[in-house]
């Protein structure tokens, strides 16, 4: 309830939801929350089981997803289009703000929805890992006390598909994507007006959160009379509440006038917080969800990224492993990069759903993105000793010198 | 409010210390549910409170309150509470250009080298009604009719993200220590976060919230800090807090430190000696 499905292929376990979406073959049912509800000044609790979280599903509603951009920027922008094409199958309102690509080519560049009930990879597939009615025959009579531990999953378990599935090797149709309601702002053909003299703010950041309040509409759909914010769907009384998706990819960045990734002490270090913050107070006054990403790998004061992070709810930074030497690295073979969980939010409750492991990889297929904890394999090697890959490369590639450091065997 | 931490803090809403200064910090952790306890802990003891609720909506607080069972709309409304809900009024001030006089309160987000003036007339405003130690304004029926006033912040952090400096955001909590501590024997609480260790070298520039925390550390009675735990991450036990006492005798300045682990339940935190969590035993 309240809860708007996460970015799909992403095989977070989560819990049953009202907003399970009906897919059919041609065509697809736009779904609405029945009744969603916004965290703050409307008085309505969010279940705790709404909140977003490894261990769940979806973000809540009025909430601030901040990603970490892994270096090259390929998989946070992935997280993004998910999140901007969820909102398109669901009927959402979308927002897209953007310094460097024009939003619409970004829309035009969300992946093709998999309209197919069958789905690339049963979800139940987790379960059966437990090895149920056969256990009792393995019954272990020396490592007994081993017995009733459940055996390794890798796969974050999902008892029941929630959102879509995307092939990201297809564009998703224009038709699909042109029946979503989508305002964009892009930065450089907007006109910025001053922003007041001594605020904090840039002129950039002002602009986006002033521009719902000159933003007029005349064409039907869109924030039409009084001024209020465009993220504040309250006046669209007639029309049934809807929720809106903010994507806001490299906020932070050069390009949209902020020092903060090119020096050390900059200029305007508190235009992106202010900013965050005013975000912040609109998000829970209002029936929306953001997803921002932000090039922390370019930001070298810590302190700073602890203060972006601390006004946030949701927080997680994505590393790839894409140009470092992860990317040869045995561990890691499977995945395309770690997943770290740097905050997860606190939503009307002194309890937060910590994630039950902090090893988490994942890992972009074509027709998923896979998030896995990260664990050591057992180790079933025949030799007595463990050797590890490298030194195995190791020894073969000094042949049978004898003497040198890498030879295991003592010959006398 | 937490009865573990009563126990540990050896007070309770029928007998607290009055002037009392207690910083609340944390490093890399979350210390806002000692922020909770705080609030009910003087909603109970029927004190006349005043709240900056910078970092979150009122919402969110009153939702927590429930679960400790005090009612924060009835304490509004009752007059007990004043909360300043700075998330709900910060868009159109952020927005502003130049300054109203009604939200003077709110001036540091127009322009934050205005400082923290307009907040602490409001603070002081709001602490100065409660009619405690005769200072009842010609006898219009509120006398006596709250405890000693409390200040609580949440948080100072905030303040600094928005641009305000260090000095002021430390005048301005000194201002507020003289105000309801000393002359009106209340008592303030403030919640300070940080970010990074705690003896990196930061090339002699020293970060902000480090800073405020050292300076008030210094000026406080109780200091509260909150960290994970130095083993690492752990889903029974979320962090340890240090207790630390200071200046418990006027003529007797002592600092005594305890360390405690924690857990965060729905309806509460528990606080238990290192080692003696459930989870272990």
């Amino acid at each position: 309830m309240g809860m708007v499905p996460d970015s799909l292929g992403v095989r977070w376990h989560s819990l049953p939801c009202q907003s399970i979406l009906l897919i059919h073959r041609h065509a697809w049912a736009q779904c609405l929350n029945p009744r969603p509800s916004p965290i703050s000044t409307y008085g309505l609790i969010i279940p705790l089981s709404g909140g977003w979280r490894p261990g769940g599903g979806g973000l809540a509603v009025g909430t601030v997803l901040l990603i970490e951009e892994d270096r090259y920027n390929s998989y946070s922008q992935m997280v993004l289009k998910y999140f901007m094409a969820e909102g398109v199958l669901c009927g959402h309102e979308l927002f897209l703000a953007s310094a460097q690509d024009h939003p619409d080519d970004i829309l035009t560049e969300l992946p093709a929805p998999i309209l197919d009930d069958i789905a690339s990879h049963s979800p139940m597939e987790g379960r059966m890992q437990l090895g149920g009615p056969h256990a009792s025959q393995d019954a272990m009579k020396i490592a007994w006390r081993y017995q009733n531990l459940p055996k390794v999953q890798t796969a974050l378990a999902s008892s029941s598909r929630f959102g879509h599935y995307y092939d990201v090797s297809k564009k998703m149709e224009p038709e699909i994507r042109q029946a979503a309601n989508c305002h964009a702002f892009y930065l450089p053909e907007h006109s910025t007006e001053s922003s007041a003299p001594h605020s904090p703010l840039l002129e950039s950041y002002s602009a986006l959160l002033s521009w719902g309040i000159s933003y007029r509409r005349d064409s039907d759909g869109g924030f039409k009379g009084t001024a209020a914010h465009p993220f504040s769907l309250a006046p669209l009384a007639a029309k049934s509440r809807n929720v809106l998706r903010i994507g806001l990819p490299s906020l932070g960045s050069p390009l949209w006038g902020d020092d903060l990734c090119c020096r050390d002490n900059p200029a305007h270090g508190h235009a992106l917080t202010t900013f965050l913050y005013g975000l912040r107070a609109v998000l829970r006054s209002s029936l929306s969800v953001a997803v921002l990403t932000i090039p922390s790998h370019l930001i070298q004061n810590r302190a700073v990224m602890g203060n972006i992070t601390r006004l946030c709810d949701n927080a997680i930074a994505l590393e790839s492993f894409k140009g470092s030497d992860r990317e040869t690295n045995p561990l890691y073979k499977d995945y395309h990069g770690l997943l770290h969980v740097r905050q997860v939010p606190r939503l009307n409750c002194l309890l937060t759903e910590l994630p039950d492991h902090k090893d988490l990889a994942f890992k972009l297929k074509r027709k998923q993105f896979t998030i896995e904890r990260l664990h050591l394999p057992p180790d079933l090697s025949e030799t007595v000793s463990r050797v590890s890959r490298g030194e195995l490369a190791g020894a073969a590639a000094t042949g049978t010198s004898c003497g040198s450091s890498g030879n295991k065997h003592l010959d006398f | 409010m937490f009865p573990e931490l009563n126990a540990i803090l050896n007070t309770s809403p029928d007998n607290f210390k009055q002037g009392e200064l207690i910083l609340v910090s944390d490093r890399r952790a979350d210390a806002s549910f000692l922020v909770h306890h705080f609030l009910s802990f003087y909603l109970k003891a029927g004190c006349k409170v005043c709240f900056l609720g910078l970092a979150q909506s009122f919402s969110h607080y009153s939702a927590v309150s429930q679960r400790l069972g005090v009612s924060l709309t009835q304490a509004k409304e009752k007059g007990q509470l004043i909360f300043l809900e700075v998330l709900n009024e910060s868009l159109d001030v952020l927005l502003q250009k130049t300054s109203n006089t009604k939200s003077q309160a709110l001036d540091f987000l127009r322009d934050p080298a205005v400082g923290l003036r307009g907040l602490y007339d409001f603070v002081r405003a709001s602490v100065s009604d409660s009619g405690v130690g005769g200072e009842d304004d010609g006898g219009v029926g509120t006398v006596g009719r709250w405890g000693p006033p409390v200040l609580l912040v949440d948080d100072l952090t905030v303040l600094l993200s928005l641009g305000v400096s260090v000095g002021s955001v430390l005048d301005f909590s000194h201002y507020c220590f003289v105000t309801v501590c000393s002359q009106l024997k209340g008592n303030m609480v403030t919640l300070v976060r940080c970010e990074g260790e705690e003896d990196e070298d930061e090339d002699g520039d020293e970060e902000g919230s480090e800073r405020l925390l050292k300076g008030l550390t210094h000026q406080c009675c109780l200091t509260l800090h909150v960290q994970g735990l130095p083993t690492g991450f752990c889903r029974d036990i979320h962090g340890q807090v240090e207790v630390c006492w200071r200046k418990t005798q006027k003529d007797k300045p002592s600092n005594q430190r305890k360390l405690f682990q924690y857990k965060v339940h729905d309806k509460g935190a528990s606080f238990f000696a290192r080692g003696t969590s459930s989870a272990v035993l």
